[in-house]
């Protein structure tokens, strides 16, 4: 029952891609089903009325009903209203140049990892060359200032703390600390507490108050289900936060949240945070947001397909040759299997950060892989094994076999140079992976996810764009393979 | 005596918001009708306790109200309080109850596992218990401090060792020591892990199969869930319970507006009974769990 959404909706839109012609009833059904999507994600009751309201009109309207592909454009329509609900990417924090020191504070509900997120957000700061000090404000909980503390003592960055139970002195004293040892931002680490505790919520607009700070951030726990909008509404009426950080995104809530945040705050969701490395702070993307929040893939269920078919003896033998950088033309055949097994070229570039956008600007060419499969399959064996033995006649043959031109074979082998050169060159890059195979320790998986999913992009980019497709994908490969050791 | 009148104000807090839910519900329509059961629908998906459960729920009072003939909203509501009172089990009660054992807290990050494992301590000392704190969290920075403040409130001994070693050698030690100082009550505290975590889980395993190899008493493991927690908690709480096999739910939180709901998807799913309501920070803010109380705290009371 509270199986993959994603196979439910594919469920429906599968009946509907088998009408030509979709009515309004088709409609109906299928908003059901994005209604109840909505409603496990945990989105808010009435942002949900709202939106399935809005999305249905939306998808009533001619342009969907009488297109020749009226499913994938109820699709497209439910993800492009959510991405635009969502807002923008938005992770500008609020520095002012001239002010000494800035000041950032952090709120939020108990647990929802407001001391781990202040710590990440000094290791971002400092990383732009700013100079940090972390201002522990929970007298509350036994040893919160000893955790912040700890933490400013791992990413080297000076924490202030006072004994004493009045936080609102801490707060002014950490300002005026700051100052004294010319630091540039301070970030206000404050108790958790609960929206209804009147008095605790008097504290926090009396910090505010006395720190005047230029960002205020309230740190959301991704898995929070519908009290998420008292909470926020509460939040935003008493201290007016600026933007959201929403933490513990490594697990597999759908953080519904979020949308509910955007609709009834308006605030925009700044950053995501996921695992306990200090680096595992990210910048907010509504489209992937959206997609995780109806289910239909994002990294994270792209690196567990891949898990499973990294099971699989055959893609073993394959990573080994990788590694031994002897790259022959089997491995694009097993690639483009691998690919297909996680659900195709379309789904893996969607996946990562801004491939939709790429997939929907037609950039890609879903069918690249399976036609080089053709011709590869048109090969001998020992051609497969030692494609420098390919000479001209054999291209001829090749050719004739797979029923294209001998151009599309010079084609196929120039891509596989390239892709071979390139592996050897991330094999460089990556040199220390040989090193250290197998090695199982504590490390956060979540954090890794997301930083290599951005490496990735970064990588795919430099490549130049889609030109290089199996260099592309055997990268983007190697990469989750490297995830999976 | 009240339902609620044991209830503190936290509790009846979260009973106060729905009562009002559920009087405006009622304001509008009188009679049970389609209106009624929508809004009854929205209060359940409010309450966190899922898109399905509440339709199936809603679905099947609906049925009933038809054929048992209820005529009024109040009828409708005591038999939906009865239907979701009884999706929760019975048990537990050795975990918590008096008898010697050994009990592991479990739980993602932030569900409040420590505050929990604090106040139980204090309850069972205060019962007269001998009780033992353990600090398998030697993840966290400071979780052990925080601990030992607690251990200090409750005044009862600690054992802990230095962040980062091993979770199941300190739990070996504070069960070596509990049996030393003739412990009734080992309570061990164990660092937040997000389910999806797979490393973590793994070495959680580890631990709790050393405990339950070292241990002479019974050795039981309690899942903490945050009250505010939606429709990934049951996510949560499957996990956990296929990796260590859980006995008993404890919830936190419910000083706020939160429901709660996910607790009941968690009952009627995994047959988990529910040991203790978490209400507040204070040492005393620990509740035993009633189903009827529960399931009236989610949909509010008209019977008063």
């Amino acid at each position: 029952m509270f199986d993959n959404l994603q196979d439910q909706l594919q469920e429906v839109f599968d009946d509907l891609r088998g009408k030509g012609r979709l009515t309004e009833d088709d409609i109906r059904v299928a908003m059901r089903r994005v209604r109840m999507a909505l409603l496990e994600a945990d989105v808010s009751f009435k942002v949900v009325k709202g939106f399935v309201a809005k999305a249905s009109a939306r998808c009533m309207e001619a342009d969907v009903l009488e297109s020749l592909t009226p499913a994938q454009n109820v699709v497209k329509v439910v993800l492009d209203e959510l991405t635009s609900l969502l807002g923008e990417t938005d992770a500008h924090i609020n520095l002012r140049p001239n002010k000494h020191p800035n000041v950032i504070m952090l709120v939020g509900l108990q647990g929802s990892g407001k001391t781990t997120a202040a710590a990440k957000l000094a290791y971002l700061l400092k990383g732009e060359g700013h100079h940090p000090l972390l201002v522990a404000c929970d007298v509350y909980r036994p040893a919160a200032a000893d955790q912040l503390q700890t933490l400013g003592g791992e990413i080297g960055v000076k924490v202030y703390r006072a004994d004493g139970n009045d936080p609102v002195k801490i707060a002014r004293d950490g300002i005026q600390h700051a100052i004294d040892n010319l630091c540039d931002v301070a970030i206000v680490d404050t108790a958790g507490r609960l929206h209804v505790d009147e008095e605790m919520m008097v504290e926090a607009e009396s910090i505010k108050a006395a720190v005047d700070p230029d960002e205020v951030l309230m740190v959301v726990d991704a898995m929070t289900g519908q009290d998420v909008v008292n909470v926020v509404e509460t939040f935003s009426a008493r201290v007016d936060f600026d933007g959201v950080i929403m933490s513990k995104m490594d697990g597999d809530a759908r953080g519904g949240g979020a949308l509910s945040i955007r609709e009834s705050t308006g605030k925009p969701i700044k950053f995501i945070s996921s695992g306990e490395k200090p680096s595992s702070l990210e910048v907010f993307h509504p489209d992937r947001m959206a997609r995780r929040i109806l289910g239909m893939g994002d990294v994270v269920s792209l690196i567990e397909s891949a898990v499973k078919v990294q099971q699989e003896e055959e893609e073993a033998e394959a990573s080994e040759r990788l590694r031994r950088m002897d790259l022959n033309l089997n491995d694009f055949l097993d690639m483009n299997r691998q690919i297909r097994k996680m659900g195709g070229v379309g789904k893996l570039i969607s996946a990562l950060p801004g491939g939709d956008k790429m997939m929907s600007q037609g950039q890609v060419d879903e069918h690249a892989l399976d036609k080089m499969e053709v011709i590869i399959n048109s090969m001998t064996k020992a051609e497969r094994e030692k494609p420098d033995i390919i000479n001209g006649a054999r291209r001829a043959r090749i050719a004739a076999g797979a029923g294209v031109t001998v151009t599309a074979v010079n084609q196929l082998l120039k891509q596989y140079g390239e892709t071979r050169k390139q592996v050897k060159k991330m094999m460089a890059a990556y040199g220390d992976v040989d090193a250290k195979p197998g090695r199982k320790g504590r490390p956060k998986k979540g954090g890794k996810k997301g930083q290599k999913a951005k490496k990735g992009k970064s990588r795919r980019m430099g490549l130049g764009g889609m030109g290089g497709f199996g260099g592309m994908s055997m990268a983007d490969l190697k990469k989750i393979q490297d995830m999976m050791e | 005596m009240g339902l609620f009148s044991r209830f503190t104000e936290g509790l009846a807090r979260t009973r106060e918001a729905f009562r009002e839910d559920m009087n405006l519900l009622l304001n509008r329509s009188p009679e049970v009708d389609d209106d009624f059961w929508d809004g009854l629908e929205e209060v359940l998906i409010m309450s966190d306790m899922g898109g399905y459960s509440a339709s199936t729920i809603v679905d099947r009072l609906r049925g009933e109200a038809t054929r048992k003939g209820y005529r009024t909203a109040d009828d409708v509501m005591r038999a939906l309080n009865d239907q979701i009172a009884a999706e929760f089990v019975e048990g537990g009660q050795e975990i918590l109850g008096g008898d010697p054992a050994i009990v592991l807290f479990v739980g993602v990050n932030g569900s409040g596992k420590t505050t929990t494992t604090g106040k139980i301590a204090k309850q069972a000392k205060d019962d007269g218990r001998s009780v033992i704190l353990g600090c398998a969290d030697t993840f966290r920075a400071a979780a052990i401090e925080q601990l030992e403040v607690w251990a200090k409130r409750a005044n009862v001994e600690i054992c802990a060792r230095e962040r980062g070693s091993d979770p199941a050698s300190v739990c070996f030690e504070t069960i070596e020591r509990g049996e030393q100082i003739g412990a009734d009550l080992v309570l061990i505290d164990t660092a937040g892990r997000l389910h999806t975590s797979s490393d973590l889980m793994r070495e959680l395993e580890k631990v709790v199969t050393v405990v339950r190899k070292r241990a002479n008493l019974p050795v039981h493991l309690v899942l903490v869930i945050d009250a505010t927690t939606g429709q990934n908690g049951l996510q949560q709480a499957r996990e956990f319970n296929n990796a260590l096999d859980l006995d008993g739910v404890i919830i936190t939180k419910l000083d706020g507006t939160a429901k709660g709901g996910i607790a009941v998807a968690v009952a009627h799913y995994l047959k988990l009974p529910i040991v203790k309501l978490g209400v507040g920070e204070g040492l005393e803010d620990l509740k035993d769990f009633d189903a009827h109380e529960y399931a009236a705290g989610l949909v509010g009371d008209f019977g008063q």
